[in-house]
């Protein structure tokens, strides 16, 4: 095991024991963060399923993670305010339900059509295709438009209780396990070989006899459904939701969360989320203009990563 | 139908749309010539919006500020090529990608740290800031004609000198042969410096132009870039033609389609439903152009000559 | 012996350049083809088309009786078509049994199976090592591609296209590159090869050619000028001229 692989153990064990800790020494505010940071690490590995182990650059993210805390705060607005009294009735179950066959159904339309294009043609039209969404709900008045929403109704779930932080948070770790071990288990898979092969020589998969374009779509689809889980825990846990969340550089956030931690690794997307949280909250502490030193900070990375970016994605600057 | 309505909101699609080649123009020729995605092409653009607005403050006339502006931004884009694009060019598309959207932050933050977070409202000489009566309802902001004719000139001059002059020849040829660029003796670092600084003063032109209309802002950068990446998406990514068509197709689109969509849906279906599905139809609607035109032609409408 | 691959009036051109010009062809089933010719006649643009990475422009190829002109790249290796590169295309930032165990797996159908890992599927990894140890390679399964030197990139390319079981393999200029001692071991076991497969070889190397071929063709500037047996082949005054003869 290296040292990389041991340090995202470590983290993961941290983040399994600290958040009580957190809140018996009165420092509550922490389990928001770390919630947060697991919630934005689900979003994050799903990310790294097509950018990391299929080599392809959505720049889109966030329209999925939105599409599924849109999925939890439209029937919990009518639950409130009427109308639909069918969605409304929905328990959590179903709002996951929703915003998972929502986000997978919005990776489908739009991934058969992305993935027919290749390399900038892709980057852009997954950005256009986010954008596509955050302009849809900018222009539903009735579920506040630009301004958002507030849920006031979290989803119920048996056992446990959103509104109890501790345990929103728990339910998200125990998530974000099952959303790492789901990854793993699908890139160690047939399906994972084959996404791996065509990211590493598409012409070769395709002269093997592999129609890497179901393929990839395949995972295009099971990576937006994933991160529309995330949208919807991301819903639940702020209860309020906006447009914002699908701005394009929330995608780009996404997009360095992996960079950051390592990608096309099991754990390295959960790393570069809790690098990022840290990042932010350190810097945003000190100054209003965080995003400054933060953006030189992407340059300098990409600017001086030996081998690139790709270099680091496809490990060719181990050493 | 209102034909003086239609008439109206017909040459706002065409202003949109010369403003959106303005941006797109630039965006292509850089990605067409020198391989690069710059993400940060909406940021000069909102860089030239502020320069130009704070300018217009300080010396009072907007047209001056716009004549001062406008190499300042290109100065901008030129340090940007020097300092952060060069080294990229032979990247992959992904690094560049993030080291641009990096470079969006900081430009951002800056303009926030010298501008303030404000928008900065900027005043049109009274001569501009009139209309032009036509009669028969017909109703025409000066200003807007003004940027119209402003757009046309600027794609004319881009298209005379692509077409007609040494440079122009040369940015063909690099886009085409970069060997041969070099075979010819021409320094292609000096030519690819120029490009750039050109495509940053396109886009800071377009900044500035609609500055007075709807102030300069932060975000305006972000919007207008996607926007842009849907035009030479359609166009043809590295067409100059593809980028013209482009932009006249989506800003035409968007703006009819926001001020008619509801009148054609109600013709099919109850005013009521078409009062909903209206606003968010067409706020949709380019990029389902998009997704047409793509379904079609994967290349876009217009894909240059292979390299 | 009936034909397997059957091309007719095929072309193809880039530009000015007609790289495949009219070009009718039958491959028999079970022997091994060459086709020969300088370089940039138009034979790796050939059987590009032939494995559908390129589309012809105009003309029509069958396979097995079956039309396959437009049919996509993938859809011709389920029907049996497979290809070696001239230039060694491999997924590099895999491992050497990775790499043909992908091979193997091409064969099972679908591989959207999501479960089990791929690396512990014992009948997929055992084939896969009987096909590096038919090339020599089986001591190096477990080294990164990127690691292997030219010549076994090159035995790589060739332990592929034997795990795909396809009927038709075709080789582009499977020797390039390689040292004497390494061509002489590609040329014996190509040997082992024939009659169990069809093969069509593209290859510069004139004695192996000669030594390996039941019939060759010679294409030049695109236009096959002549196909016979080497002794026909041989003796042919038009090849001669266009191409043997610049040889010495
Ligand atoms: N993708 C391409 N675009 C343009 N020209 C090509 C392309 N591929 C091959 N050619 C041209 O077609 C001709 C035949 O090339 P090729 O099939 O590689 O020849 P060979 O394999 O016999 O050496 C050459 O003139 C080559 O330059
Ligand atoms: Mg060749």
């Amino acid at each position: 095991m290296n040292r990389k692989t041991i340090t995202g153990i470590v983290l993961l064990g941290l983040l399994a024991v600290l958040p009580p800790i957190f809140i018996a020494t009165g420092n509550a505010f922490y389990v928001d963060l770390t919630t947060r940071l697991v919630i934005l690490a689900i979003a994050a590995t799903s990310l790294n399923l097509v950018l990391g182990y299929g080599g392809l650059v959505s720049f889109g993210h966030a329209a999925f993670v939105g599409i599924g805390a849109y999925a939890v705060g439209i029937p919990a607005y009518h639950g409130i305010y009427g109308g639909g009294e069918l969605i409304a009735s929905f328990n959590g179950f179903y709002h996951i339900a929703l915003a998972v066959i929502l986000s997978a159904l919005f990776a489908l339309i739009t991934g058969a059509i992305c993935l027919r294009t290749k390399g900038v043609y892709f980057i852009m039209i997954t950005m256009a295709f986010a954008q596509m969404v955050y302009y849809l709900f900018i222009s539903l008045e009735t579920y506040g438009a630009d301004d958002g929403l507030v849920i006031d109704l979290r989803s119920e779930l048996p056992l446990v209780n959103l509104d109890k932080p501790l345990q929103m948070y728990y339910f998200a770790f125990v998530s974000l396990l099952a959303a790492l071990l789901i990854v793993r288990t699908i890139v160690r898979s047939r399906f994972g070989m084959v996404l791996q092969g065509a990211k590493g020589n598409p012409e070769r998969m395709v002269t093997l006899g592999y129609n890497i374009y179901l393929y990839r779509l395949a995972a295009y689809v099971i990576s937006g459904a994933m991160a529309g889980y995330a949208g919807a825990l991301l819903g639940n846990f702020t209860t309020f939701i906006s447009p914002d969340m699908m701005d394009w550089h929330r995608s780009g956030e996404l997009m360095f969360m992996i960079i950051l931690g390592g990608a096309a690794t099991t754990l390295g997307p959960l790393m570069g989320s809790a690098a990022f949280i840290v990042v932010e909250e350190i810097l945003s502490h000190y100054t209003v203009y965080w995003h400054l030193p933060f953006g030189l900070m992407l340059i300098a990375i990409v600017l001086f990563a030996r081998g690139g970016v790709m270099g680091i994605i496809t490990g060719k600057d181990k050493s | 139908m209102d034909y003086a309505l239609l008439l109206v909101q017909t040459l706002n699609g065409v202003q949109l749309g010369l403003l959106l080649f303005l941006v797109a123009s630039g965006l292509t020729l850089v990605f067409g010539i020198l391989d690069f995605v710059n993400l940060a092409h909406g940021a000069l653009y909102m860089l030239g919006a502020f320069i130009c607005a704070w300018l217009t403050l300080a010396l009072g006339n907007f047209l001056i500020a716009m004549v001062i502006a406008v190499p300042v931004t290109a100065g901008a884009g030129y340090l940007i090529e020097r300092t952060v694009a060069r080294p990229l060019y032979a990247r992959d598309h992904l690094d560049q990608v993030l080291a641009t959207f990096g470079l969006i932050l900081v430009i951002d933050t800056m303009v926030h740290l010298v501008f303030g977070p404000e928008g900065i409202a900027v005043p049109l000489p009274a001569w501009l800031n009139g209309q032009l009566d036509f009669g028969a309802n017909v109703i025409l902001p000066t200003y807007r004609l003004l940027i119209i004719g402003f757009g046309i000139l600027t794609a004319f001059g881009l298209f005379w000198m692509v077409t007609y002059t040494k440079i122009g020849m040369l940015i063909r040829a690099g886009a085409s042969n970069r060997t041969m660029v070099s075979a010819l003796g021409i320094d292609i670092q000096t030519l690819f410096a120029f490009v750039f600084a050109l495509g940053a003063a396109l886009a800071g032109l377009a900044g500035m132009l609609i500055s007075p209309i709807t102030e300069a802002s932060i975000g305006m950068g972000n919007n207008i870039i996607i926007t842009a990446f849907v035009v030479i998406i359609v166009g043809g990514i590295g067409s100059m033609k593809g980028a013209f068509i482009g932009a006249m197709l989506i800003g035409l689109i968007d703006t009819l389609g926001r001020s008619f969509l509801d009148t054609i849906f109600a013709l099919f279906m109850s005013p009521a439903a078409a009062e909903t599905s209206a606003p968010a139809i067409s706020a949709m609607l380019i990029y389902i152009i998009m997704a047409a035109v793509l379904a079609v032609r994967p290349q876009g409408l217009f894909p240059p000559k292979a390299r | 012996m009936s034909s397997l691959l059957s091309i007719t009036g095929l072309n193809k051109s880039f530009g000015g350049i007609k790289a495949t010009d009219d070009v009718n062809l039958d491959v028999l089933e079970g022997e091994l083809h060459a086709i020969i010719g300088p370089n940039g006649a138009g034979k790796t643009t050939l059987i590009s088309q032939l494995s559908g990475a390129l589309p012809p422009d105009t003309g029509s190829i069958m396979f097995n009786g079956q039309d396959i002109t437009r049919a996509p790249a993938y859809g011709r290796a389920k029907l049996g078509i497979t290809r070696s590169f001239q230039i060694t295309s491999l997924v590099k930032d895999m491992s050497v049994l990775d790499n043909i165990a992908l091979a193997v797996q091409a064969k099972q159908g679908h591989s959207f199976r999501f479960l089990k890992p791929a690396r512990s599927i014992a009948p997929l990894r055992d084939e896969a090592l009987t096909h590096l140890d038919a090339v020599g390679l089986a001591d190096r399964a477990d080294a990164p591609t990127v690691n292997l030197s030219h010549g076994e990139h090159r035995l790589m390319e060739i332990a592929i296209a034997l795990a795909s079981d396809a009927p038709l393999m075709m080789l582009d200029e499977p020797m390039a590159g390689l040292g004497p001692d390494e061509s002489a071991r590609m040329v014996t076991f190509l040997k082992t090869l024939k009659g169990k497969r069809t093969i069509v070889l593209i290859e510069h190397d004139m004695d192996a050619v000669f030594a390996l071929a039941d019939r060759i063709s010679v294409l030049v500037y695109g236009h096959i000028i002549a196909t016979g047996t080497p002794a026909e082949i041989r003796s042919n005054s038009a090849v001669r001229q266009a191409y043997l003869g610049e040889e010495d």
